[in-house]
């Protein structure tokens, strides 16, 4: 079922939800663990804004296994607003539509169903802010 | 640390092997390393292999091909670091002669991976990236580095056409490979008019995973004058670490496992870029090719796909690449690239490379990459 390992991330996955470095402010996103040396309370939870602009794109035309359905369909490097990089789907875009340095914005879509029993994945992508 | 030789190089084509297993596969390569040296003899064996376990083939593939040669119960263990494996199972191999401890050790890079449909085949090749933030959003590895195309085309000024060099030059020094899987010359034409995969990104700019084996064998300075007539020297091996994804590199365009593990292994082998005559790097793509020269100091940066456009690349170049054929005509042995490269950088010191030879070759480089540049293993060949 995979239950666990996507409910565990659920707040970066629904929320775009980063933690910000309580001392230098430096924004990351995904969360990450603390690192050895690292004090308990050095990241908080940050919420980034979910707006920002395409880094690069590309077209998936040769899926892998679990977005058969969904191919072909836009992949990106977007750089939010706050500094970090994150990839995702590009969405409500036609194909032909995109650029670099586009601006987008985060919404929540459904990114895969794990099988006729399994869960179904959601999460962010990105689309053209109009 | 004591000096470490490769005493023997054994291959098997390249392709779609379907009437054969991946020990069936493992076995010709390394019979073929051993040449007249009984098994028996070998201490230790490394097994590069990144898909064996992920495409739901078979785990434990270290004792699965010591059984299958017949040499059950010496130390054996496979390794796994993506496309970088067969380098990554090499320098192990080189540390354990060097150690001391062992005298010979057998290294065999194995991939089967056309007993599952694509779609498959894309999931365990994406789980090269990171499973969590990459692969969860449908991206492949192909689209990351045509990701990456985008970009360097966009910071750089160069269209498509300009990246045609690497895939022709791969496939006109492919013919003289009895191993790769496309032993025919394409065109800058063809590839321009090739359907996409993931744009930017065409179809012969593409490599084509398939089935194979290759192996290696590594012994001491003292066994390797007694076991091979012309054996050559491991002059430094590397391997470093970047990031698991993509997008949590500082500049995505620079592969910094690359850099170091390339600086690395010249400092170790006390040589420059200018020594090397003739060097194999993990190439699917050009700009795989292109991004790999720039970060380990063959070229500046955004320079890479000029050298190729001016012809540095081919064996009568500066820097000729993908002398026998690269990932693009050799076909795409994943995990088995690395010892791939070594066995035809081997060719090429010993003069046997056929039309492909650069002419008094005596100094190779050797590094592949897995995924994105996650891991990248760095070998410095000499002929003495």
């Amino acid at each position: 079922m995979d239950l666990a390992k996507h409910w565990r991330i659920r707040h970066a996955r629904y929320r775009l939800e980063g933690q910000r470095h309580r001392t230098t402010g430096e924004v990351r996103f995904p969360p990450a663990p603390l690192r050895p040396g690292e004090a308990h309370d050095s990241w908080e939870p940050y919420v980034l804004s979910g707006r920002g602009r395409v880094y690069s794109f590309s077209i998936v035309r040769q899926p892998p296994e679990g977005y058969d359905e969904q191919a072909p369909y836009l992949i990106a490097l977007v750089r939010l607003e706050e500094g970090p990089l994150v990839t995702a789907q590009l969405t409500d875009c036609d194909l032909d539509q995109v650029t670099i340095d586009m601006p987008v914005e985060m919404v929540t879509r459904k990114l895969r169903a794990l099988g006729p029993t399994g869960l179904i994945v959601y999460g962010y992508k990105f689309r053209p802010v109009v | 640390m004591r000096n470490v030789y490769i005493v023997g190089t054994g291959a098997t084509p390249v392709g779609e092997h379907w009437d054969r297993s991946a020990a069936s596969l493992a076995v010709e390569a390394l019979a073929a390393a051993l040449g007249d040296i009984p098994a028996s003899r070998v201490g230790a064996l490394y097994v590069a292999s990144a898909l064996n376990g992920s495409l739901e083939v078979q785990s434990q593939v270290g004792p699965m091909v010591a059984t299958a040669a017949g040499i059950s119960g010496i130390e054996a263990v496979s390794i796994e670091a993506g496309t970088a494996s067969g380098g990554v199972a090499l320098r192990q191999a080189c540390l354990a002669v060097a150690s001391g401890i062992v005298d010979l050790v057998a290294v065999v890079g194995v991939e089967k991976t056309t007993d599952v449909l694509d779609a498959r085949r894309e999931r365990a090749l994406a789980l090269a990236g990171d499973a969590e933030w990459e692969a969860i959003h449908g991206v492949t590895t192909t689209a990351l580095w045509a990701m990456l195309m985008r970009r360097y085309m966009h910071n750089y000024g160069y269209g498509i056409e300009d990246f045609a060099p690497f895939p022709v030059n791969a496939h006109a020094n492919g013919v003289a490979n009895p191993n790769a899987m496309y032993r025919f010359a394409i065109t800058a034409d063809k590839v321009r008019s090739a359907p996409m995969v993931a744009e930017p990104l065409g179809l012969l700019d593409c490599s084509t995973a398939a089935d194979g084996a290759a192996a290696l064998l590594i012994a001491s300075e003292g066994l390797a004058r007694d076991v091979s007539a012309a054996p050559v020297c491991v002059a430094a091996s590397a391997v470093a670490t970047d990031t698991l994804a993509l997008h949590s590199r500082h500049d995505p365009l620079w592969l910094s496992a690359v850099a170091h593990s390339t600086a690395t292994a010249l400092r170790a082998a006390r040589m420059t870029h200018r020594d090397i005559q003739v060097l194999d790097v993990t190439d699917p793509h050009g700009i795989t090719a292109a991004l790999v020269l720039e970060a380990g100091g063959f070229a500046e940066r955004g320079a890479a796909v000029a050298l190729a456009r001016d012809g540095a690349i081919t064996p009568k170049g500066a820097l000729p690449l993908a002398t026998g054929g690269g990932c693009k005509a050799r076909g795409d042995a994943v995990g088995a690239n690395g010892i791939y490269q070594v066995v035809e950088l081997v060719a090429q010191l010993r003069g046997q490379a056929g039309a492909a030879q650069v002419a008094g070759a005596s100094v190779a480089l050797a590094q592949c990459i897995g995924g994105i540049g996650a891991t990248a293993a760095t070998h410095i060949l000499t002929m003495e």
